[in-house]
């Protein structure tokens, strides 16, 4: 093959390769090119144009450069170019041109802003105060009497308000595939809509820098059919049970010989505030600003060393035994 | 060049070689451009300061706010500061007409009053800190004494820049030939007041 | 008296006092290490920038490989939680206010003057202290490392997170001290490029006749001036409350921590422009000698420079669109955002056309100048998409901004930067870079630049947030990071060709560079490679823009370049140009003396720093930064009397220079001078 034609097969095959890979069929949880509900879909709609746009220019831009290295590249030494100084219809030109081109683009915008900071009203909507800590996020359902963590649970196809702050330092609250962004801030509360069309599990994650474990602060926004939300709450709105007898029995008194009762809520007998609510644990499938996946393996290694797996965690290493921790796993199994 | 004997009552030293001003394309010389260029900044400066004084006015949440102030004290400290700055353009006209003696005494006029209005100041914060209002107490105390103390330190800064103008102008090296050093201490000294009137006014004297 | 066209000697040039006073002494020495440490020669001052710049670029790249090692998979092991943080902050720091700023710093100091037909600044040893206070400046913030740990608050330090109770230890003090004595550095540079420019240009050069480099080097200078105190008065705040217990951000007490924000942002967006500016002047310049046509639209290129200085206070909301600030905040800084791509997109335009119909001559200057203009479109095209505010609430505080930055920062600045230092490095240091060398350095550099920046636009399209130490395998990023950390390990091969050009340029291969090996337009490359020490022999007189250019070639009919007879590098041209300095046509020229003091000053700020940052734990280091300003203070009052430039020494030759009512004299030191015109002295 001649030397052109295998730099072309080369390219090709290069391109293809990128473009599998960029779209193929691998899991994009976080995918903000993959709107999953009307809010994050007004968005896509406002911007899919506006790529589009700038490809155009992008082609154009990159023509020209291209084109000018080739075309008028120095063939012999007194060539000797007509030394233009300008030309002022050019300039206009390239001026108004853009500048129409945005003015048709931030209409758009200003019609999307106002839309997307309307604020969600009536019976059906969803209230959801949440609030993030360091390295968390804290769920609260004021009309509804549930308090959860990581998992915020929503009915699908209804408008669910959110009022966001945070308890220390500021965080930014983002599930991609539903909504935006938008940060909580100490001391202040802001304001937006989410709804998710269809059932499933919309990952997110902080997106404002924290400190340590930002990282490690995500979410999840897990959608159901709005019989299935009713149930959901219904469960979540319950006291726990506590105890009393074998492992769990064994577990439940040293969540409050260890102190774990003095910062985690369960709902009932303990009033802890300072770490996520555990009353109904069971019911996510994710711990420690969901990181992990709850499982009796994951949380035997947490339980052994938190700051540990979540660099500057505000969980102490407690020095548990191994027995202590089984039992204390038997004890947070019953949590459901 | 300094030569340093001088005598008080020597009204002509002797020079060193005389400065050079050349053409500038401004007219200005590169001195004044320069100080007028720094002031310009100086704005962006006090801006800010002032700019945050006035975004928490009303949002401390306890603790001694604006009922604090005694309006008639900082205004005879105030009368005092804008005093100096009519001390300040007798010492440039004392120079610019070869008057080396009372060019001394101006100059150290202003640096006594600007050193009075510090004085003021002083006491002012002290009684203030007596009365139970510090940076620490609230929004109020802080943005209070950062924007006042910041221009404090300019204006001392300033008195500064007058006590060696004078003690130059004792050893004879302040000449008229170079009266634009004065000039140029000028607008600094003239600028430090016109900030003060301005916190005066919007600290001071508009109520919350 | 007889004229005496006799050289002055180098001894002549920087003269001692007859003042006696040991202390007061100007140094004298015109050569070694202790002549680099008082000089007050702006071309002396550029290359220490331009050196030290360099040195930090290479740190700020190693953080950079650091960081991306550790993101090249999932749940990466090489950086743990605190030591990422430290690292992305640092690498941040260093590359806005270590190395692109003090870069373009250099080419301000060592370019502008020349280009302005000026002997040197308007106040040399202020140029001198501003060097040592940017240097000492960023040895401070690196100790950090070595005291306790570097500051972790990222570039940008939000509160409350940089606050004590979420920042106890001292990085973030550090980070602010810092950053105060590198703000000072440069706001003293500022006032002083304004002076020279306003002030010190040829006589016929105006300000549309200046060149292009040194207006953005204009206009970024004012930006300088009126952005560096906003981020002044926001780093006091935070101090204060930091040390003294203050409110502004502390929200128990109504403190706002978005008030940091608003600060932070009304001097870093400024702050964007301060760094592509100088950058853009750069490929202004570079574009037309390598097209041998003029700059396309040159009144148009200096008012779209005005504009986005301008333009550039109004948009600062933009880095907020996602804090919550109501609908028509959003909108406006929203719209203003757009709006500023026009006076960009110009410019864009601009150097296209250019390059149209040109003669191009690929060199590598060419290449970086070409490189800037497709790779700063891809930055300015993903930074509309910014503007556009509600799907900037997907963008932001993701890897999509940080593949935009980098695309303007680097694939902006740094190819503008690269551009001009191939440029004038023969100007600067006498020698040609070799080309070969350079295409490979273009080549890696594009490449990996690419691979590395490229991708980040779909990763944080895909949900990756930025400023993270890690992320989960389940997200679907693993490909493109790991691209994304190649392309890096491929840009730090670059950047070692690079360095082993200059090596080979000079201990292998040395090429001896003439006075103008490009064939150029403007004044720098009418005197020798390197300049001599007082520039010019005789301040030109300017009639056009492009001067030089002028002088070598007419136009015919068709609006073709003619080469004049006779003109500098033409078959007629008899007259030795290379000229190094050594026979200046009989004029005598006073240079500034160097000075010590512009050092001791600015050796006063990190002692204070030091004292205000152990201050906060330990109230008695208070002490030491009033030793700090008492240096300070010190090392002001000795600078501004010690003795100015005048040569009366016994025995030591001074030259006035011949005007035209007579000629030059010549009196033996000691001597009272015969009454001269003024000689052509650059001030204090």
């Amino acid at each position: 093959m001649t030397r052109a034609g295998r730099l072309r097969t080369l390219s090709t095959t290069v391109a293809a390769a990128l473009l599998l890979v960029s779209c193929g069929d691998q899991e994009l949880p976080q995918n903000a090119l993959d709107p999953q509900g009307p809010v994050a879909q007004k968005l896509a709609n406002l911007i899919n144009p506006v790529f589009a746009v700038a490809a155009v220019v992008f082609v154009l831009v990159q023509g020209l450069v291209l084109y000018s290295a080739l075309r008028f590249r120095r063939r012999s030494d007194d060539e000797a170019p007509r030394q233009v100084h300008g030309n002022a219809k050019m300039e206009l030109g390239w001026t108004i041109a853009p500048a129409l081109i945005l003015l048709v683009i931030s209409v758009f915008t200003v019609g999307t802003i106002a839309d997307i900071n309307r604020k969600a009203e009536g019976a059906d909507v969803v209230s959801v105060n949440v609030t993030g800590h360091q390295w968390w996020w804290e769920f609260e359902y004021p009309d509804r009497g549930v308090v959860t963590a990581n998992e915020l649970h929503i009915p699908t196809g209804r408008e669910v308000a959110l009022r966001l702050t945070s308890d220390d330092v500021i965080h930014s609250f983002w599930p991609p595939k539903l909504a935006g962004k938008l940060d909580v801030i100490p001391g202040r509360a802001n304001f937006m809509t989410l709804e998710a069309d269809e059932p499933g599990t919309y990952f997110g994650q902080c997106a404002e820098f924290c400190g340590l474990s930002h990282a490690d602060m995500r979410l999840r926004v897990v959608a159901h059919t709005p019989e299935d939300f009713d149930e959901w709450v219904r469960t979540n709105a319950a006291p726990a049970e506590r105890p009393t007898e074998g492992e769990a029995g064994e577990g439940a008194a040293l969540f409050r010989q260890k102190g774990c009762a003095s910062c985690h809520t369960v709902n009932g007998y303990s009033a802890g505030e300072l770490g996520p609510d555990l009353t109904h644990l069971q019911q996510r499938k994710v711990f420690a600003g969901a990181t992990f996946d709850l499982n009796e393996q994951n949380l035997r290694v947490w339980l052994r060393d938190p700051p540990g797996e979540k660099p500057g965690s505000l969980m102490p290493n407690l020095e548990l035994s191994e027995d202590e921790i089984t039992k204390l796993i038997a004890y947070l199994e019953t949590l459901k | 060049m300094a030569t340093k004997e001088r005598s008080l009552a020597h009204e002509e030293p002797v020079t060193p070689a005389p400065e050079h001003h050349h053409a500038t394309n401004t007219g200005l010389s590169n001195e004044k451009l320069a100080m007028w260029a720094f002031l310009g900044s100086e704005c962006l400066l006090f801006g800010a300061l002032i700019s945050t004084y006035f975004l928490y006015r009303g949002r401390s949440l306890s603790g001694p706010t604006t009922d604090i102030y005694d309006i008639p004290y900082t205004s005879v400290s105030s009368f005092v500061l804008l005093m100096s700055s009519l001390t300040m353009v007798l010492a440039l006209a004392a120079i610019q007409r070869g008057d080396y003696r009372r060019l001394r005494v101006w100059l150290l006029a202003t640096a006594l009053l600007g050193a009075s209005f510090i004085a003021g100041q002083v006491y002012e914060f002290t009684s203030f800190i007596r009365e139970g209002l510090t940076i620490k107490t609230n929004l109020f105390g802080s943005s209070f004494f950062v924007l006042t103390g910041f221009h404090g330190v300019h204006v001392t800064l300033g008195i500064v820049m007058l006590l060696s103008l004078w003690n130059l102008s004792l050893r004879g090296s302040l000449t008229q030939e170079r009266s634009e050093v004065v000039e140029i201490a000028g607008l600094y000294w003239h600028f430090v007041d016109v900030v003060w009137i301005v916190i005066f006014t919007v600290v001071y004297l508009i109520p919350t | 008296m007889t004229t005496v066209l006799e050289p002055p000697s180098p001894e002549a040039l920087t003269t001692a006092p007859a003042d006696d006073t040991g202390l007061m002494r100007r140094p004298t020495e015109p050569q070694g290490v202790w002549s680099w440490i008082t000089t007050v020669d702006h071309k002396r001052i550029g290359i220490l920038y331009g050196v030290t710049a360099f040195i930090f670029f290479l740190a700020g790249g190693i953080e950079a490989l650091l960081l991306r090692l550790q993101l090249a998979k999932p749940n990466g092991t090489v950086l743990g939680a605190a030591a990422y943080n430290e690292v992305f902050t640092m690498h941040g720091t260093t590359m806005v206010f270590l190395v692109v700023m003090p870069l373009s710093a250099a080419f301000f100091n060592f370019m502008m003057p020349l280009q302005i037909g000026a002997r040197d600044v308007a106040f040399p040893r202020l140029n001198a202290f501003s060097y040592w206070a940017f240097l000492f400046g960023g040895l401070f913030l690196y100790s950090s490392f070595l005291l306790g740990g570097a500051p972790d608050g990222g570039w940008f330090g939000y509160a409350p997170n940089t606050s004590i109770v979420f920042s106890p230890g001292h990085g973030i003090d550090f980070w602010v001290f810092g950053l105060q004595i590198l703000g000072i550095a440069s706001t003293v540079s500022a006032v002083n490029f304004i002076v020279t420019m306003l002030n010190m240009r040829a006589p016929g050069m105006t300000l549309m006749r200046m060149p292009i480099f040194s207006w953005m080097t204009l206009i970024s200078s004012f930006l300088i001036l009126f952005a560096m105190p906003v981020i002044t008065v926001a780093l006091f705040l935070l101090a204060f409350d930091r040390n003294f217990g203050a409110n502004f951000f502390n929200p128990a007490a109504g403190g706002d921590p978005v008030l940091w924000q608003h600060l932070f942002w009304i001097f870093g967006h400024p702050e964007v422009y301060i760094l592509i500016l100088p950058a853009m002047g750069m490929v202004s310049e570079v574009l037309p000698v390598f097209s041998r046509k003029p700059l396309f639209g040159y009144p148009v290129m200096v008012f779209s420079g005005i504009a986005i200085g301008f333009m550039g206070w109004g948009v600062w909301v933009h880095h907020m669109f996602s804090v919550g600030l109501g609908p028509v905040a959003v909108s406006a800084f929203s719209l203003s955002t757009m709006f500023i791509a026009v006076p960009t997109g110009v410019k864009i335009f601009n150097w296209i056309a250019t390059t149209w119909k040109g003669s191009l001559k690929l060199s590598t200057p060419m290449l970086f100048a070409m490189g800037f203009v497709a790779m700063f479109t891809i930055g300015g095209l993903s930074g509309v998409t910014h503007a556009v505010a509600p799907h900037d609430r997907q963008q932001t505080d993701t890897y999509y901004v940080v593949a935009h930055f980098h695309y303007v920062l680097f694939g902006g600045a740094l190819f503008g930067i690269m551009a001009g230092i191939y440029y004038w490095w023969p100007k600067i240091f006498g020698t040609m870079l070799n080309e070969r060398l350079g295409k490979l350095n273009f080549w890696t550099w594009f490449l990996g630049f690419n691979m590395a920046f490229g991708p980040m636009h779909i990763l944080g399209l895909q949900g990756m947030p930025r400023r993270i130490y890690t992320y989960d395998d389940s997200l679907g990023l693993n490909v493109w990071n790991m691209v994304s950390t190649v392309g890096a390990f491929i840009i730090a091969f670059s950047v070692s060709v690079f360095m082993f050009n200059i090596w080979h340029s000079h201990k292998r291969n040395r090429v001896q560079a003439p006075g103008d090996p490009w064939d150029a337009r403007t004044l720098e490359w009418s005197i020798s490679s390197p300049p001599p020490h007082y520039n010019f022999a005789e301040i030109p007189t300017v009639h056009a823009l492009d001067e030089f250019w002028h002088r070598k070639y007419t136009e015919d009919d068709d609006g073709r370049p003619v080469r004049v007879a006779g003109s500098p590098g033409s078959e007629g041209d008899d007259a030795a140009h290379d000229d190094h300095g050594d026979d200046d046509h009989g004029h005598g020229i006073h240079m500034p003396s160097p000075s010590y003091f512009p050092l001791v000053a600015a050796f006063g700020l990190p002692v204070m720093g030091y004292g205000m940052v152990y201050g906060r734990s330990s109230g008695q280091s208070y002490v030491v930064v009033v030793l700090g300003a008492l240096i300070l203070l010190g090392g002001l009052f000795a600078w501004a009397m010690e003795p100015s430039a005048e040569p009366e020494e016994e025995g030591q030759e001074v030259i006035e220079p011949a005007t035209d009512d007579q000629p030059a004299l010549v009196t033996a030191g000691g001597e009272e001078p015969a009454p001269a015109p003024a000689p052509e002295e650059s001030g204090s």
